[in-house]
C-alpha cells in the first residue's frame, strides 16, 4: 500500500481572546497509508479536530499554521492557494462533522445537497451524480434509498442524517474521509447501524478514513490504527488491538482504565428503616392542553413507578427522547405532573415546587447535564455557593466563607477559585461546582442529570468517584440519569429502563444478576460498545427487534 | 516597544483592579464637563439667556462673541451654557426614568410570564401604538409645560421601547438552567431579577439606553420647537438648532455650535457605554 497522508512536524498557534498565543499543536507527524482508517482520540482540547481539519489544508479563524507540512496525495497542502485546495476538497478530501443536523441546509431537499458537491467540482453529470447518490443511500443501509432524497433533512432521524452526511462526503470519490466524531450524538443502538454502515463503504471503496473521537470503545470497532493525542503532542500510537492491550504510555493506560468505571459491587447494605426515600407512584406528565381528566395531550411520562431506598442510588437508562430527563424535572417539580404522586421521606410533595415548602426543596437538589448554562456567568464560585447558604441556613459573613472553603475541599477544588467566574473554568471544575451548590443545601437527594454526558473520559471517571466518595462521608441519594449504561452501572445498585415514556424494567442486583430480561432491554444493553476490537463484527442483534425498537 | 508596555501594565492594572479605556476615559469627561456646565452655567455665561448684546443678528464667531450670535441677536455661547441644563439635565433624567422602569417591567414579566406579561406587553403595545410626539402634545397640554411634566412625559414615551427590549433579553436568560435552579432553590422575584436575569443584560441594555438617550434629546428639541417643550427665552439645543435653521444659508455659527453640543454629548454617552471600565479578569494574573 502506497502512503496516502503524510504529516511532519506539524505547529499550529491559536490567538486567545485576550491576545496571548498558545500553541495547539506541537510537532506532530503520522501517516496514513491507502485505504487505511486511522483514529485520532484524546479528550476535548487535545488538538484531534485542528489535526483532521488541517489535513484538508483548512485552518479555523484565528488559528495559524507556524510550521511542517502536510502532504496529500503527493501535493503539499500548505504550498497551495486556496482555490486549488478548495479543489480538493469533496474530491480528494471530504469531511464528516458531527453534528449532521447542523450541516444540512434545511430549506434544501437532501439529495440536492449530496450532489452539491459534484455540481461544483463538474466531475460528473448531475443525473449520473443522483444515480450514484442512490447507490450510496444503499449501501449506507438507509430505507427507501430511492425515494429518501426527496426528503427535507427534518424528514428523517438523525442516525439516517448522519449517514446521509456520509453519502454526502463520499460522492466525490475522496480517496481520504475525515469523520469528525459522527456518533458521539447518536444513541447507541443508533450508533451500531451507523458504524456498521461507515465501516462496510470504507472497505468496499478502500477509502482511507480518518476518525476523531473521543470514545475508544468506537474507534475500536472501525480504526485500524490509533493515535493517542494530549495537549497538542503524539502521546502513542499503534495499531488498535496493541494500544487497546498493551499501552505503553501512561496518558493511554489513564484512558483506558478511566473509559470503563469500575462497578465496585457494594455489599449489599442491610435497611435499618424500610421506608424509602422516594417514592413515585404511577406519575404522567407532559405537555400541551389538558383533556377532561386533566390528562396533557402530549405525554411524555405515561404511570411511571420507581422507589429509591436511603443511601441507595438509583439509575435511569434509556435513549433519547424516553423521557428520563422529563422524570427528573417531574420529580423536581418544574414539570408538575398531571397525575401520581411524588413521595420524600414519607412527606407527599407538591407537583408544582411552587408550592412545596422550603425543606423539600432543600431536601431535593437537582443538579444539570451543562455546568455551562446551570452556572451564572456573572456570578463569582464563591457568590454561586453562598447563596444557597444564605438562603437556606441563614449563614453570613465569617460562618459562611468558612462553609465555602470546606465545600470547594469536598469537590477537590482549591480554595482560591471561590473568586473565578465559571468561565475560567474547565468542565469538570464546573460539574464540581454544579454539584458543590447542590451540596450547600445539605440536600438528603440529588437528581444527577446527565452530569457526565458532556465531560472527557478520564473527567467524567473522577466525577463519578467523587459522587461515591460524597456519598460514602455525607449518606447521599442519587437519582442518576444518563444515557451512558456503563456509567450508570458504576455509580447504582438498581437501574430503570425506560422507553418512550415507560418504565420497561427495574433491574435489581439480587434478581437475574443485574441483567436485563426485557426485549429491549437487552438490546440496549447490547449496543454498548464494548471495549474490544470486534466486537461489532461479531455483534448479533436480532433484526426483528431492531426493527421494533431503534428509532432510526 | 511592545516589550515595555507589557512590562509596566500588569503592574499598574492589578493596583487599579479594572482596565479603563481612553477612549471612555475622554467621554467621561466630556459628560462630566457638560453636567458642570449645566450646574454652573449662571456663574460662567457671559450673558444673560435672553438679553439681545447686538442689533446685527448672525454674527460669525468673533473675540466678543466666541460662537457668533443668533437670530435675535443674542450670545449664542451664553444659550448653548444655559441650554445645556435643560438638554443634559431633561434627557438624563428622563432616559434614567424610562430605563429603570422599563428595564425593572421587562425582566419581571419575563420571570414571572403568564397572564401577567401578556397583560402588561399588550398595555404597553397599545402605548407604542400611539404617535409619541401626539401623546407628548395630548400630555403637556393637559398639564402644562413643566420641567418634571416633561421629563415624566419623556419617560412614559419611552417605557415601552425599553420594555420590550428588556423583556426580549430577560427571556433568553429565564430560560437558562442556572434561573432554574434559583427558582427551585426557592428564590423570591426580586432575588432572580437582580442577582440571575440583570448582570445577564446589563451590556446590551446600557447600550439600549444610550440609544435611548438620543432619541430623547431629539424628541425634547422637536418639543420645544412646537413650542411645548422648554419655553423661551430659555431653550434646549435642538430648539437652538431649530430656531436658528434659517441661518444656514449664512454659514452662522449660531446652527453649528449647538450641533456640535448635541453631538459631544450624544456621542460620549454612546461612547462611554461602549467602553465601561472592564474588571480585569486574566486567568494569567488573577491565580
Amino acid at each position: 500500500m502506497s502512503r496516502l497522508v503524510e504529516v511532519r512536524d506539524l505547529r499550529i498557534e491559536a490567538r486567545t481572546d485576550a491576545g496571548r498565543v498558545v500553541e495547539i499543536i506541537r510537532g506532530v507527524s503520522f501517516d496514513i497509508d491507502e485505504g487505511e482508517i486511522v483514529a485520532l482520540i484524546g479528550e476535548s482540547g487535545s488538538g484531534k479536530t485542528t489535526i483532521a481539519l488541517d489535513l484538508m489544508g483548512y485552518t479555523r479563524p484565528g488559528c495559524r499554521v507556524t510550521g511542517g507540512t502536510v502532504t496529500l496525495d503527493g501535493v503539499e497542502m500548505g504550498a497551495l492557494p486556496e482555490s486549488r485546495r478548495a479543489a480538493m476538497r469533496g474530491s480528494l478530501v471530504s469531511y464528516v462533522p458531527q453534528s449532521a443536523a447542523a450541516a444540512f441546509n434545511p430549506a434544501h431537499t437532501i439529495m440536492d445537497q449530496v450532489v452539491e458537491v459534484v455540481r461544483i467540482h463538474g466531475s460528473m453529470p448531475i443525473p449520473e451524480a443522483r444515480v450514484k447518490a442512490v447507490e450510496l443511500f444503499r449501501a449506507l443501509a438507509l430505507p427507501n434509498p430511492e425515494t429518501i432524497g426527496e426528503r427535507y433533512p427534518h424528514q428523517v432521524s438523525g442516525g439516517q442524517l448522519q449517514r446521509l452526511s456520509a453519502a454526502m462526503a463520499l460522492i466525490g470519490d475522496p480517496k481520504l474521509v475525515i469523520f469528525d466524531e459522527p456518533t458521539t450524538a447518536l444513541d447507541v443502538t443508533t450508533q451500531v447501524e451507523v458504524l456498521r454502515a461507515f465501516k462496510s463503504v470504507m472497505r468496499k471503496g478502500g477509502i482511507a478514513g480518518v476518525y476523531v473521537s473521543h470514545d475508544l470503545a468506537v474507534v475500536a470497532q472501525i480504526a485500524d490504527r490509533i493515535i493517542v493525542l494530549r495537549h497538542g503532542e503524539v502521546r502513542e500510537e499503534g495499531r488498535t488491538a496493541d494500544i487497546l492491550e498493551r499501552p505503553q504510555n501512561p496518558y493511554t493506560r489513564e484512558l483506558l482504565a478511566a473509559f470503563r468505571p469500575s462497578a465496585a459491587p457494594r455489599p449489599p447494605r442491610v435497611d435499618r428503616d424500610d421506608a424509602p426515600l422516594l417514592v413515585v407512584r404511577d406519575v404522567v406528565a407532559g405537555y400541551g392542553k389538558t383533556d377532561a381528566q386533566g390528562l396533557p395531550a402530549l405525554r411524555i411520562l405515561k404511570d411511571v413507578s420507581l422507589s429509591l431506598a436511603r443511601g441507595r442510588n438509583l439509575g435511569i437508562v434509556g435513549e433519547s427522547g424516553c423521557g428520563k430527563s422529563t422524570l427528573a424535572r417531574v420529580i423536581a417539580g418544574i414539570l408538575p405532573a398531571a397525575k401520581g404522586e411524588i413521595l420524600l421521606d414519607g412527606r407527599p410533595l407538591a407537583a408544582d415546587f411552587r408550592r412545596r415548602r422550603r425543606e423539600d426543596l432543600r431536601d431535593l437538589q437537582i443538579v444539570f447535564q451543562s455546568a455551562d448554562t446551570a452556572l451564572n456567568p456573572h456570578q463569582s464560585i464563591g457568590e454561586i455557593l453562598g447563596r444557597p447558604l444564605a438562603f437556606y441556613h441563614g449563614m453570613g459573613g465569617r460562618t459562611r466563607e468558612a462553609r465555602i472553603d470546606q465545600l470547594l475541599d469536598m469537590v477537590r477544588l482549591p480554595r482560591p477559585l471561590r473568586h473565578r467566574r465559571p468561565g475560567e473554568l474547565s468542565g469538570g471544575q464546573k460539574q464540581r461546582i454544579n454539584l458543590a451548590r447542590a451540596l450547600a443545601a445539605d440536600a438528603k437527594l440529588i437528581l444527577c442529570d446527565e452530569i457526565t454526558s458532556a465531560l472527557d473520559t478520564v473527567v467524567a471517571a473522577a466525577i463519578i468517584d467523587l459522587l461515591k466518595e460524597l456519598q460514602r462521608e455525607l449518606s447521599l441519594s442519587y437519582l442518576f440519569i444518563s444515557h451512558d449504561i456503563e456509567t450508570v452501572r458504576a455509580v447504582c445498585d438498581e437501574v430503570v429502563v425506560m422507553y418512550k415514556g415507560e418504565k420497561v424494567e427495574q433491574l435489581r442486583p439480587d434478581v437475574n444478576g443485574g441483567e436485563p430480561t426485557q426485549p429491549y432491554s437487552r438490546l440496549l444493553f447490547s449496543s454498548v460498545p464494548q471495549l474490544r476490537t470486534g466486537w461489532l463484527d461479531g455483534l448479533a442483534q436480532d433484526p426483528e427487534l431492531t426493527r421494533a425498537f431503534a428509532q432510526r | 516597544m511592545s516589550v515595555s508596555l507589557s512590562s509596566t501594565r500588569p503592574a499598574r492594572r492589578w493596583r487599579i483592579g479594572y482596565r479603563i479605556s481612553p477612549v471612555g476615559a475622554i467621554c467621561f469627561v466630556v459628560i462630566l464637563a457638560w453636567a458642570l456646565v449645566a450646574i454652573f452655567a449662571p456663574l460662567i455665561a457671559p450673558h444673560p439667556v435672553g438679553e439681545i448684546v447686538d442689533f446685527d443678528f448672525f454674527q460669525s464667531v468673533s473675540a466678543q462673541y466666541p460662537m457668533g450670535t443668533d437670530y435675535l441677536g443674542r450670545d449664542v455661547l451664553s444659550r448653548i451654557l444655559f441650554g445645556a441644563r435643560y438638554t443634559v439635565g431633561i434627557s438624563l433624567a428622563a432616559v434614567t426614568i424610562a430605563c429603570v422602569s422599563g428595564v425593572t417591567l421587562g425582566m419581571t414579566a419575563a420571570v414571572i410570564g403568564g397572564v401577567f406579561d401578556s397583560a402588561l406587553s399588550r398595555f404597553l403595545d397599545a402605548l407604542t401604538s400611539i404617535p409619541s410626539k401626539i401623546l407628548a402634545l395630548v400630555l403637556v397640554a393637559a398639564v402644562g409645560s413643566s420641567i418634571s411634566v416633561l421629563t415624566l412625559t419623556l419617560a412614559v414615551i419611552y417605557i415601552p421601547g425599553s420594555y420590550r427590549f428588556a423583556r426580549a433579553l430577560a427571556v433568553n436568560v429565564n430560560a437558562m438552567d442556572y434561573v432554574t435552579v434559583a427558582r427551585v432553590r426557592g428564590e423570591r422575584l426580586g432575588h432572580i431579577i437582580r442577582a440571575e436575569i440583570l448582570p445577564g443584560i446589563v451590556g446590551p441594555v446600557l447600550a439600549d439606553l444610550g440609544l435611548r438617550f438620543v432619541f430623547i434629546v431629539l424628541l425634547l428639541s422637536s418639543l420645544s420647537f412646537l413650542g411645548l417643550g422648554v419655553q423661551p427665552p430659555n431653550a434646549d439645543w435642538g430648539a437652538l438648532v431649530k430656531e436658528n435653521i434659517g441661518g444656514l444659508s449664512l454659514a452662522a455659527p449660531a446652527v453649528i455650535f449647538p450641533l456640535i453640543a448635541i453631538a459631544s454629548l450624544t456621542i460620549s454617552v454612546n461612547l462611554l457605554i461602549d467602553n465601561l471600565p472592564q474588571k480585569i479578569r486574566d486567568r494569567s494574573e488573577d491565580a
